[in-house]
């Protein structure tokens, strides 16, 4: 026993002197990320707006940090732990912390923000400020960075087309929100563009723009969902298929892999790099380059140049892109360079 | 001579309480002991990280006496706030738990398994934010009671399914308690991307009315609400129904013996079906306690698996409802102060994932314990958590 009292003893006195300690840390910037559900490593949204975290840590040496957030109730909580640390520039990622970023910015307007995948005023007919939308007003101290998804989806859509050999191509979603939807909406008219150009008659299976409906499997988590739903549209023929769904879409390639009857366009980052156990039936990959846009806010905080609003992601900024595809012909390249270009100068509409 | 008997036994007694509470306290030491090893090994400095979570449950004593300093000489009440904002934010991560625990724990005393807590908490929470938001015009004192009720009622619902197939079928309730947290986690899906979602794209629903929230005790951001008491009183009714009144007896005596309490003339199916009722409602009162004090809407990813961590925590609180209450606060702190621990140490939040699980291994094997700790072996009746298969 006299032991065991020793030990608890120590115990106590470490723990008080370590508690008086702590804290402090290096100059520079201090930046914090929130992280929604689906963790640091999700391989996906997460993980590539953290990426532009790393990326300045690295070049412009600031302080850089993330804290995961594992329930609906940590946003706010963790967002407060930023406000607690006198963080220069709080980046939150997505729309679940729409409402809590708001809140925060408005309590304290000396602190600055940016949200991806999110932009302000987002208060529309009946919702209440503070509890179903975040602020009606734009805020000065927060930038919502947004991305023209629609346009790397329509490219996405023309180099699909452009590969089926079964002539239907198909597109499945997580959930039926906007930003999912749009690039649902752009792969159908890239599919529609290069039926118009080529006399072709290629099929979208899982979305329609006309119905503004599609296939969605309820979440963003079950890989099972995904498989089986894309396993049902390869039964219906189609041989290309785009989960847009976060790491449920890896249920897709999954089956693609094993069963070899059909390929899949990633979202979000690069499949290949990514999901490199995938890539061989990984078509290509829209690319929704949140660390570039992460990373430009910070470095525009550095500079005193921060400006509250929205960023939004184009072809023209590299904010969006396609990844290469593999096993293109020489005019398919062709074509979906002449497709870049006219989406650039306006000519092609996109949604 | 009689005297010195009754002496022995009360030394014997206390003996045995303090062997009781040994056991676990020194669980906990290990656990952490074991952490700060894996966080050693993993590169960084313990002592760094558990300083962090000290300061992000607790609060640093410091900030408190400087808050209270300003308080007095300006009446500015921001610092302090500011001071008691990590030690308020522990308890309000505790009350889920302190629920969920009674839930589990009131189970384990019947013998019963209720793995289902984690539905039943979903349940609870969208049964009293559908009330909360759905009923216009009422004043609060009407409508939060009726709130709170709607949770406990639908959890308690989600329950008593297992309870009835176990009592009338002998289905066993561990797969019946797992297959219903299945059927509410994809009952919720589709209620909040449907009949429940509120305007605007976010698949949540809409927020409660202000009369339906649990009050807060301190201004904005502190969260912390009446929900903490009434978990507290809930803990005192669940020891007061067990320990008090004959019902709880019964209750016991199946959880013992289900053969012998038979034999006696109780009723084992009705203690079934109540008892997973009860279990039911608190585990909803869990969910109740979360959306109507600290979030006040419901979405994806609305618990963190309170509902699987109270088993751990009934385990840990030996089934009795003050030792529940107690590894609840463990728990709190330790989740709480987690967000403290990653972004002042970078250590992930995982680690609290670890140390638990290294307590719940101590709890299930206690001989490690005293092997460790060498304590000598106390002889007394171990509590029947839960009995096998078809028994």
């Amino acid at each position: 026993m006299k032991k065991l009292h020793f030990v608890m003893a120590m115990f106590a006195v470490a723990s008080l002197i370590l508690a008086a300690c702590g804290g402090g840390g290096g100059g520079g910037l201090k930046v914090g990320m929130v992280t929604d559900l689906g963790g640091i490593d999700d391989k996906s949204f997460n993980a590539t707006a953290y990426a532009g975290i790393q990326k300045a840590i690295d070049e412009l040496g600031i302080e850089g940090k993330y804290l995961e957030s594992t329930q609906q109730s940590d946003y706010a909580k963790n967002i407060q732990q930023y406000l607690d640390e006198d963080t220069d520039l709080s980046v939150t990622v997505g729309f679940l912390l729409g409402v809590d970023t708001a809140t925060a910015a408005k309590a304290n307007p000396e602190t600055k923000f940016a949200i991806v995948d999110y932009s302000y005023p987002d208060c529309f007919g009946d919702a209440v400020e503070g509890q179903s939308c975040g602020s009606a007003t734009e805020m000065a101290n927060v930038l919502g960075l947004t991305f023209q998804i629609d346009q790397a989806g329509f490219l996405a859509g023309y180099a699909a087309a452009g590969s089926t050999k079964t002539g239907k191509v198909a597109t499945w979603g997580g959930i039926n929100i906007p930003p999912v939807a749009a690039f649902m909406i752009g792969y159908e008219k890239g599919v529609d563009y290069y039926n118009e150009q080529n006399g072709t008659e290629v099929e979208v299976l899982g979305w329609s723009n006309e119905a503004n409906e599609g296939s969605f499997i309820g979440n963003f988590e079950s890989l099972d969902d995904g498989r089986s739903t894309t396993e049902s549209l390869v039964q219906e023929g189609a041989d290309i298929v785009m989960p847009v769904a976060g790491p449920a879409g890896l249920g897709g390639a999954a089956y693609c892999a094993e069963s070899g009857a059909c390929m899949v366009i990633g979202v979000d980052t690069d499949w290949t790099v990514s999901a490199p156990e995938y890539a061989d039936v990984v078509l290509t990959s829209i690319l929704k380059n949140m660390n570039v846009a992460v990373f430009d806010a910070i470095k525009s905080v550095q500079d005193g140049t921060f400006k509250g609003g929205v960023y939004v992601g184009t072809l023209a900024n590299n904010g969006v892109g396609l990844a290469e595809v593999k096993g293109a012909s020489d005019e398919l390249k062709a074509g979906l360079d002449a497709v870049r270009q006219g989406i650039i100068d306006g000519s092609i509409v996109t949604k | 001579m009689s005297n010195t008997t009754a002496l022995e036994t009360k030394e014997k007694k206390r003996s045995a309480l303090r062997s009781e509470l040994l056991v676990p306290a020194l669980a906990v030491l290990s656990g952490l002991i074991l952490g700060a090893i894996v966080i050693l090994v993993s590169g960084e400095n313990p002592l760094l990280a558990y300083g962090a979570l000290f300061k992000g449950s607790f609060g640093n004593p410091l900030d408190l006496i400087g808050g209270l300093q300003t308080y007095f000489s300006t009446g500015e009440t921001r610092a302090l706030l500011r001071a008691i904002y990590p030690f308020t934010e522990s308890l309000v991560t505790a009350t889920p738990y302190i629920f969920a625990g009674l839930s589990v724990a009131l189970g384990f005393r019947c013998g019963l398994f209720n793995i289902g807590a984690e539905g039943q908490f979903f349940i609870g929470a969208l049964c009293s934010a559908f009330v909360g938001y759905s009923i216009q015009g009422l004043p609060m004192i009407v409508h939060l009671p009726l709130a709170i009720l709607a949770g406990a009622l639908g959890g308690a619902l989600w329950g008593m399914v297992p309870g009835y197939l176990k009592a009338r079928f002998g289905a066993h309730e561990v797969v019946n308690t797992i297959m219903m947290n299945w059927i509410a986690f994809r009952l919720s899906d589709w209620l909040l991307n449907g009949p429940m979602k509120s305007s605007g794209f976010r698949p949540v629903t809409p927020n409660v009315l202000a009369t339906a929230e649990l009050p807060r005790i301190f201004p904005d951001p502190l969260r912390f609400n009446l929900g903490f008491f009434i978990a507290l009183l809930a803990a005192y009714a669940v020891y007061w129904f067990l320990f008090k009144t004959t019902l709880g007896f019964e209750i016991r005596s199946v959880g013992a013996n289900p053969d012998a309490a038979r034999y006696a003339g109780m009723s084992v199916i009705r203690n079934f079906v109540l008892v997973m009722a009860l279990a039911g409602g608190l585990a909803g009162m869990a969910g109740t306690a979360q959306v109507l004090g600290v979030d006040h809407w419901v979405g994806q990813g609305f618990s963190a698996g309170y509902g699987f961590d109270a088993i751990a925590l009934a385990l840990l609180g030996k089934s009795h409802p003050f030792g529940v209450v107690l590894s609840a606060l463990l728990f709190g702190f330790l989740r709480s102060g987690a967000t403290n621990m990653q972004s002042m140490a970078r250590i992930p939040i995982d680690i609290i994932s670890i140390i638990q699980g290294m307590v719940i291994i101590f709890i299930a094997a206690p001989d490690i314990i005293r092997w460790l700790y060498r304590m000598r072996e106390v002889k007394k009746e171990e509590t029947v958590l839960t009995r096998g298969w078809g028994s």
